[in-house]
């Protein structure tokens, strides 16, 4: 009885490292270091950052946020997000499950070194802070036509 | 200018676009009760009321979004925490809940879900009357 329940749970895991293994695959999760500013996976507000010839985009997983308490700022190429989420009150409330995350935040990225930190665009959409960081012109690439 | 975007690396999974078995995600939540009903709040960022989808079906609550995020084409991933657009989680309700009438808003991301009571559910208070 005993096992067969360890065989399940055998299955399981192997199951588990399988998916994993596949998102490893997808994603290429090993072609990133982790940086040395980087924080624990899990850690709110989640961030994706993808990058285009003319710019970069930060994009930070932050609802319920008050726009008003996030500060952005930049400096050469280290992007510094922070921000507080703030609980909800609920009085004469019992709590059940408590997943959301609240208080105060901060993460920081680092960008290519080609951004302009003179370019940047900041806007929260349905609890998304979406950064647009523009490139310089120089590291476009550029097509050479052959003569 | 087309022919710069052979330069660039093809979009292998641009950081959130929907695919073929895309893994869900499950919006992390807060329940709470008071005495007239429970109070449910879920993660959902990138979310509009348009693209959210709460069902009740019998005794089960299925809450269910698309995230849509503005991404420019082309993006190549540097980074993903978030590796999906979608959003599915469900609960069993309980019979005393009044489920033909949930309150729902969506505000900067987050889910907000109102559950009643049924009346004869809610705690009443007898008042003692003096003769």
């Amino acid at each position: 009885m005993f096992g067969s329940l360890t065989n399940l749970e055998g299955s399981l895991f192997d199951e588990f490292r399988r998916m994993e293994q596949r998102m490893d695959e997808l994603f290429g999760r090993d072609t990133w270091l982790p940086g040395i500013r980087s924080v624990a996976r899990g850690t709110f507000p989640p961030i994706n950052v993808g990058a285009t010839p003319e710019k970069v985009d930060v994009y930070l997983f932050s609802p319920g946020v008050d726009p008003k308490s996030l500060d952005v700022s930049i400096q050469q190429s280290l992007l510094t997000i922070s921000g507080e989420r703030k609980a909800p009150e609920q009085e004469n409330a019992k709590s059940y499950r408590k997943e959301r995350f609240y208080g105060e935040f901060r993460r920081v990225i680092t960008l290519p070194d080609d951004i302009d930190p003179e370019r940047v665009e900041a806007r929260y959409t349905d609890g998304v802070l979406h950064i647009a960081v523009q490139r310089r012109e120089e590291s476009k690439p550029k097509q050479i036509e052959i003569k | 200018m087309t022919d710069t975007k052979e330069i660039v690396e093809s979009p292998k999974s641009a950081v959130g676009q929907p695919r073929e078995n895309e893994p869900v995600l499950q919006p992390p939540v807060d329940i709470s009760e008071d005495v007239n009903g429970i109070t449910l709040l879920a993660d959902m960022p990138g979310v509009s009321r348009d693209r959210l989808n709460i069902q009740v079906d019998k005794d089960t609550l299925l809450i269910e979004g698309e995230a849509k995020i503005d991404m420019p084409e082309g993006m190549k991933p540097l980074y993903a925490d978030i590796r999906s657009t979608r959003y599915r989680r469900s609960f069993a309700l309980s019979s005393e809940l009044q489920t033909d009438s949930i309150d729902a808003t969506l505000k900067d991301g987050v889910l907000c879900l109102r559950i009643l009571k049924r009346p004869e559910s809610r705690p009443r208070k007898i008042e003692v009357r003096t003769v």
